[in-house]
């Protein structure tokens, strides 16, 4: 029972971080319709300036603040210099310039950083948490993750809901030609898109990294569990997105602590075919089956 | 039928007087230079023929090489059996995954297949005992006893991979001019209409999935014997990835371009890790440098040139007259969206 619980909460922990690639996905993909496959790697990236600057100042908090800036930047100047260009073309088009962004940017951290693996200092203490006298197998740090996630959500959903730019956004969204003509400048609008999914991907990857170590190829397991979450909740809902990441989290959990943790990818793996073979516009879609 | 034929005399002919002339390394560079046309010829015509795309295409070489491992390993049949089988397993593979890709499109099928490339070799660390882990799997390969004891292995190993990749190039050069490959060519223009003119289109997208992990089937069970090894490092996602490089290179959808892709990625991968190490640059840097580079070759290529080489050596040819290009590139790998549906 000690053990399905601590399961549990280890799987709500990580499923957050899930949830925070999910919503950057779903943030991009509403936006423009397209999956960036770059997302992992802008995410590696961005933890790797902040490993930099921790190492530079000793202090966690610059490193964390330097990565969530770099993933801003990186997310709109990602959009502006190759994004942009493959509007408009073939679909299959923009899924190839992502990948290749993607392994652009796992070649340049390994030639920078090299290849081998480094540990990543978490932000608060990793010893656990006992409740009376049981172990909950999460620590404060864990706690964290989960406090960072839900308010980096809850900005962003009061922001989408109650500034103009957040109007903007979603009526891009809605309907990009109408949006232009009540005079919305969009391509400005799904460039704050990919920046603000460049924070949420940067927040993953400083989150993770404590727990996965951090090398060139360390967010490609976490970006496709996050893509999974994403389909499973529905790419076109951020609530969905949580939910989904919650569920995957959970269930990973399970997965690894009860059978051996070399079959999560594969569990994983069948959770996402299962859904989009089923429910290919997420589990909480209205019935109405988009075509994937 | 003739060029094709008349090409493969020559590309045989060429490699054999290559391979006797040059040194065991560049025996070696020619193996690898098979194998990944054989892997990107089936990827281009994945891609480029029935408008699928995967990134996860190192998922069914695993297949194929662990295959052909564990029958050396275990049974030690003769080579030629082994990779028939090899080639046979991971079109099984390739039928599973073709039935669940043949209701996706573009970013869901691409997101499913990298998922596929993950999660697959990731099953050598859950069952080690078969396996290997990590660790992996020994190949033994050896020359047959006819070509004597001093015959080198590596050419063999050479002549053996070229052989494989020109049969292959062979079938799949005859299949795309078939009806399979008109299908597959009306099913990427516009699904709706080919369903009209009686493709069954869910039949189509199936085969080419067969047939192109087949092909990746046939190039890991060959990376197998020629590397001796078979490990799941030998299959990451940068493998998947960089197959898809070669195959946008060349240009997406032809067999030559296959060619050019394979070389260009193979290529450049040494000069690089020579100039690399020649100017005291380390080793790890030496290995990054071309995956940075793929990197960008696939944004600029994509962005500018999306013909790539063998669409460039078409214009070449053909001069100014302005023909439609029978090969063009997919141009829509989805049904059509309707504005505000969404």
């Amino acid at each position: 029972m000690v053990e399905f619980m601590q399961f549990t909460l280890s799987g709500i922990v990580f499923g957050m971080i899930y949830s925070a690639i999910a919503l950057s996905l779903v943030l991009i993909w509403r936006g423009t319709r397209l999956l960036n496959f770059a997302q992992g790697g802008m995410a590696m990236f961005t933890t790797f300036v902040a490993i930099e600057v921790i190492y530079k100042t000793g202090n966690y908090w610059a490193g964390f603040a330097a990565a969530l800036a770099a993933g801003l930047v990186l997310g709109a100047v990602a959009e502006v210099i190759v994004i942009r260009p493959t509007i408009g073309k073939p679909q299959l088009n923009s899924v190839i310039v992502t990948i290749g962004l993607l392994i652009g940017l796992e070649g340049l951290a390994g030639i920078l950083y090299g290849s081998q693996y480094r540990s990543f200092p978490s932000s608060f203490s990793i010893t656990g948490i006992h409740l009376g006298r049981t172990p909950l197998g999460v620590s404060t740090s864990d706690v964290f993750v989960v406090v960072a996630v839900l308010a980096a959500t809850l900005v962003l959903a009061v922001a989408f809901r109650y500034t103009s730019a957040g109007l903007r956004m979603r009526a891009a969204a809605f309907n990009a030609t109408v949006a232009r003509l009540s005079g919305i400048r969009v391509a400005r609008v799904l460039t704050l898109g990919w920046a603000l999914a460049g924070l949420l991907g940067a927040l993953a990857g400083l989150l993770v990294s404590p727990s996965t170590f951090l090398y060139p190829n360390s967010m490609d397991t976490i970006f496709v569990f996050g893509f999974t979450a994403a389909v499973l909740g529905g790419l076109d809902s951020p609530a969905g997105a949580v939910v989904g990441g919650l569920i995957l989290g959970v269930g990973l959990s399970y997965v690894g602590g009860y059978l051996g943790s070399g079959l999560t990818a594969i569990f994983a793996m069948a959770l996402l075919v299962l859904t989009l073979m089923l429910r290919p516009a997420g589990i909480f879609s209205s019935g109405r089956l988009r075509q994937v | 039928m003739r060029r094709t034929l008349a090409g493969v005399i020559i590309a045989a002919v060429i490699v054999v007087i290559l391979s006797v002339r040059l040194n065991a390394f560049r025996d070696y560079q020619i193996a690898e230079i098979a194998i990944d046309v054989t892997a990107v010829a089936g990827l281009t015509v994945l891609t480029g023929l029935s408008g699928q795309i995967s990134l996860g295409h190192g998922a069914f070489m695993a297949i194929g090489a662990y295959t052909t491992a564990l029958l050396l390993l275990h049974l030690n049949w003769p080579f030629i059996v082994v990779l028939l089988i090899a080639a046979a397993a991971t079109a099984a593979a390739g039928a599973i995954v073709g039935v669940a890709a043949a209701r996706l499109y573009g970013p869901y099928l691409a997101g499913a297949t990298l998922m596929l490339g993950v999660a697959l070799p990731s099953l050598a660390n859950a069952y080690p005992s078969i396996f290997g882990g990590d660790q992996g799997l020994s190949v033994a390969f050896t020359t047959p006893a006819f070509l004597g004891a001093s015959f080198p292995p590596t050419r063999w190993q050479a002549w053996v991979s070229v052989a494989v990749a020109l049969v292959t190039l062979t079938l799949l050069a005859n299949l795309s001019r078939s009806r399979i490959g008109r299908n597959w060519r009306a099913v990427r223009d516009d699904e709706v209409a080919a369903a009209l003119a009686g493709i069954n289109v869910a039949a189509a997208r199936v085969l080419a999935f067969v047939v192109s992990a087949a092909c990746a089937g046939l190039a890991g069970s060959l990376l197998a014997v020629v590397t001796a090894l078979v490990a799941p490092g030998d299959f990451t996602i940068t493998v998947s990835i960089t197959l898809l490089t070669a195959a946008v290179i060349g240009g997406l959808g032809t067999l030559p371009g296959a060619i050019w892709g394979a070389m260009v990625v193979v290529l450049l991968q040494t000069y690089i890790t020579d100039v690399a190490t020649s100017h005291g640059l380390s080793a790890t840097v030496g290995a990054n440098i071309p995956v940075a580079a793929y990197g960008l070759i696939l944004i600029v290529v994509m962005l500018a040139f999306p013909l790539g080489i063998q669409g460039a050596i078409r214009k070449l040819f053909t001069g100014f007259v302005s023909s439609p290009l029978r090969d063009s590139p997919p141009q829509r790998d989805g049904p059509p969206q309707k504005e505000g549906t969404q």
